[in-house]
């Protein structure tokens, strides 16, 4: 099994008609991927891969099962691309485009929670579940894809796309690879976090372990620790924590639009306090985290 | 992006917030002018983007127009945690029987934005979270529907506040979180709000931050702010180099050279992308090296952009050799970045065999990368060599020097 994807998963990419995402198109196709069509208004009638273009959600939507899309568009059109898709009753929305101001993001994904629609990202890489399903960019081309994702049983989280897919192939290298891996975005508000996702890995049997990326800023630490200290997890919880250098730097932005240390709380030292407190181990390197977790797994906690 | 005070006062007054009278000064003979113009006595207010001014002496009194003048001198003059003031702030002096917090914040974690308001302002607000959590309210609200004013009055009354200040607090909480939202804030503070002797209640002192990606769509306030769009507002100054890396990101719109921040060491790091990079930086340190920069190199640069970031680091004092090292990132080609990085290293009269400390880009096009590293004698490691490693190879080649 996996999460959010798998092989049935049918979607659409908004944006498909951009350079970007016409090399996605043929890379998801690659992977074998459901991707039923694309929206670009104006383009309706065309095919970018041999896959049908329309000008609007509803026009998929209205004659298939669509389960769900992937946003490509750019920054200033991307909220109005998510509310297309949500009234047009998609409920798995990956939003790739960054640089979008948090008020709009707030309110698309307010907007997703009231209509019982799940987002993720945005500014992220995307979905895999290596050998069934992608949704998004993660990977890159298909050979390359294979090496970074063998499938197997470590499901990955990760506020970093790049990250996402490095500890992947730590993980895939180190024999134990993915269920499923979820690039969940860079920015201060996103879709799904870590503690948001983990019931889906919790009821996945293929899932034995869980590995994160974590960065300086927010609170989306805490919320997973929070989490796992109030429930009784199978999953052992192996996190890298990057931008320590960041502790002695308050103010200053590096990395993604979330990763900037404001507050006491958003210091990596005290998110490392947090995690350790609740039982997740933090690797202090990223070939560290295959081993922990297999630890971890063969003493069943 | 943060404003100064008197630009976040010039945006709350938008708003109808009231304020006392105020002059921006310059210099200390425009102080002097505002002094008196305003009448009576006046307070100075370094305007400087940091806090703790008053700890630093950046707040000063004056009596009169010719004391305002000696403290504006001295106000100029004083650079606070190594920022210097762009002027001085005149403002009349009120006297305070009680002072309030408010701010509207996003929560990341409701995925709202949040109302913190206390009937204890004037201090550090963390502390008051800690010590008197019943004089703190927490008021999220929706982001979907449109601002209404009882959100504000929750968030006034829920700490106790009532009788004519809970109208006054309301009026001001309520333009607050309309200027917030308006205006793309990440933060926007006022701190004290103060209630004068004769009952009207002001706004003191005024943060905001603006958010980074809105520049462009908030363009018209910034117009009216009179920021330009070179002005970074970083914690501290971009020095040269950093501006100089600005400009190498700005000349190509192939890929990203963002985020160039000067460190003092003798590793010059060409490293990508976003999170690849704060890993790589912490992993330099953890292997005992010091780092010349931090960059952000991603996105599938061209030959001359890596060039160019290239001679940029090796044109920094001290810097002995440089490192080319990034997660696996697919998108971005191997065999582009280094040509770029062997050209960088040519041009500025380098050898890359012994300029370059390591290449790990685990990108598209390796092969070609590989045959272009080798005529060159750099070494290359591909992603079975972790990002950990890559670096303690790079820091262990200047372990002699």
């Amino acid at each position: 099994m996996s999460i959010l994807v798998d092989e049935n998963t049918t979607f659409i990419i908004q944006g498909i008609t951009g350079r970007e995402a016409v090399t996605m198109t043929r890379e998801l196709l690659d992977y074998g991927s459901k991707v039923i069509g694309g929206v670009t208004p104006g383009r309706k009638g065309r095919d970018v891969h041999g896959v049908p273009v329309e000008d609007t959600v509803r026009a998929f939507t209205a004659r298939e099962r669509v389960d769900g899309a992937v946003v490509v568009v750019p920054p200033a059109f991307a909220t109005d691309a998510i509310f297309e898709a949500i009234e047009a009753g998609i409920k798995l929305i990956v939003v790739v485009t960054e640089r979008i101001p948090r008020r709009q993001v707030a309110q698309v994904v307010e907007y997703a929670k009231q209509e019982g629609v799940r987002i993720i990202g945005p500014n992220c890489l995307g979905v895999i579940s290596p050998g069934r399903a992608r949704m998004g960019g993660v990977g890159g081309a298909l050979e390359s894809t294979n090496r970074a994702f063998k499938p197997g049983s470590i499901g990955v989280m990760s506020r970093s796309g790049g990250m996402t897919v490095e500890i992947s192939n730590a993980l895939s290298v180190a024999g134990l690879g993915i269920s499923t891996a979820v690039s969940i975005g860079g920015d201060a508000i996103i879709g799904s976090s870590y503690a948001e996702l983990m019931p889906l890995f919790e009821a996945d049997p293929q899932t034995k372990g869980i590995a994160i990326y974590s960065e300086p800023g927010g609170r989306m630490e805490a919320e997973l620790a929070d989490y796992m200290t109030a429930v009784n997890s199978r999953l052992p919880v192996v996190a890298f924590m990057a931008g320590r250098f960041m502790d002695e730097m308050p103010g200053m932005r590096f990395g993604h639009a979330g990763t900037i240390v404001e507050g006491r709380a958003d210091t990596t030292a005290e998110k490392i306090a947090r995690m350790n407190a609740a039982g997740i181990s933090v690797a202090d390197r990223i070939e560290d985290m295959p081993v922990i977790l297999a630890e971890r797994i063969a003493k069943g906690s | 992006m943060r404003l100064y005070e008197f630009e976040a006062k010039q945006v709350i007054a938008k708003f109808g917030v009231p304020l006392p009278k105020r002059t921006m000064a310059r210099t200390a003979e425009e102080a002097e002018a505002a002094a008196t113009s305003i009448g009576g006595s006046v307070v100075l207010k370094s305007q400087v983007l940091s806090g703790g001014r008053m700890k630093a002496g950046g707040v000063l009194f004056a009596e009169t127009p010719a004391e305002a003048k000696a403290a504006a001198t001295t106000i100029l003059a004083l650079t606070i945690n190594g920022l210097e003031p762009t002027g001085v702030l005149v403002e009349e002096r009120r006297k305070v029987v009680q002072e309030y917090y408010a701010a509207v914040t996003w929560d990341g974690r409701a995925k709202s934005p949040l109302i913190i308001f206390s009937d204890m302002g004037g201090i550090d607000i963390e502390e008051v979270a800690e010590q008197h959590p019943e004089h703190l309210s927490r008021t999220h609200f929706s982001n979907l529907r449109p601002f209404s004013d009882y959100i504000a009055k929750v968030a006034v009354s829920s700490v106790g506040v009532t009788g004519n200040e809970l109208g006054a607090l309301t009026r001001i909480v309520s333009a607050l979180a309309r200027a917030f939202l308006q205006y793309d804030m990440t933060l926007a503070e006022i701190n004290p709000i103060a209630r004068l002797e004769d009952g009207t209640i002001i706004a003191l002192d005024s943060h905001m931050d603006m958010e980074e990606e809105a520049r462009g769509s908030q363009r018209a306030l910034l117009t009216e702010l009179a920021i330009s769009d070179d002005e970074t507002r970083q914690a501290r100054p971009p020095t040269p180099f950093e501006i100089a890396g600005g400009q190498v990101d700005a000349s190509d719109p192939r890929g990203v050279a963002g985020r160039v921040v000067e460190f003092d060491g003798n590793l010059g790091l060409i490293i990508g992308a976003g999170g690849g990079s704060l890993t790589l930086f912490d992993a330099v340190r953890a292997a005992g090296g010091r780092a010349a920069n931090y960059c952000e190199i991603g996105g599938n640069p061209s030959v001359g952009k890596a060039a160019a970031l290239t001679k940029l680091v090796l044109s920094k004092p001290g810097v002995e050799k440089i490192a080319v090292m990034m997660s696996v990132v697919s998108n971005t080609r191997a065999d582009m970045m280094a040509r770029g990085v062997v050209l960088g290293c040519i041009e500025a009269g380098k050898d890359p065999a012994e300029t370059i400390a390591i290449f790990r880009v685990p990108g598209s096009w390796e092969e070609e990368a590989v045959k272009i590293l080798q005529k060159y004698h750099v070494e290359y490691v591909d992603r079975t060599v972790s990002l950990f490693e890559a670096a303690r190879r790079a820091v262990a080649k200047l372990g002699g020097s």
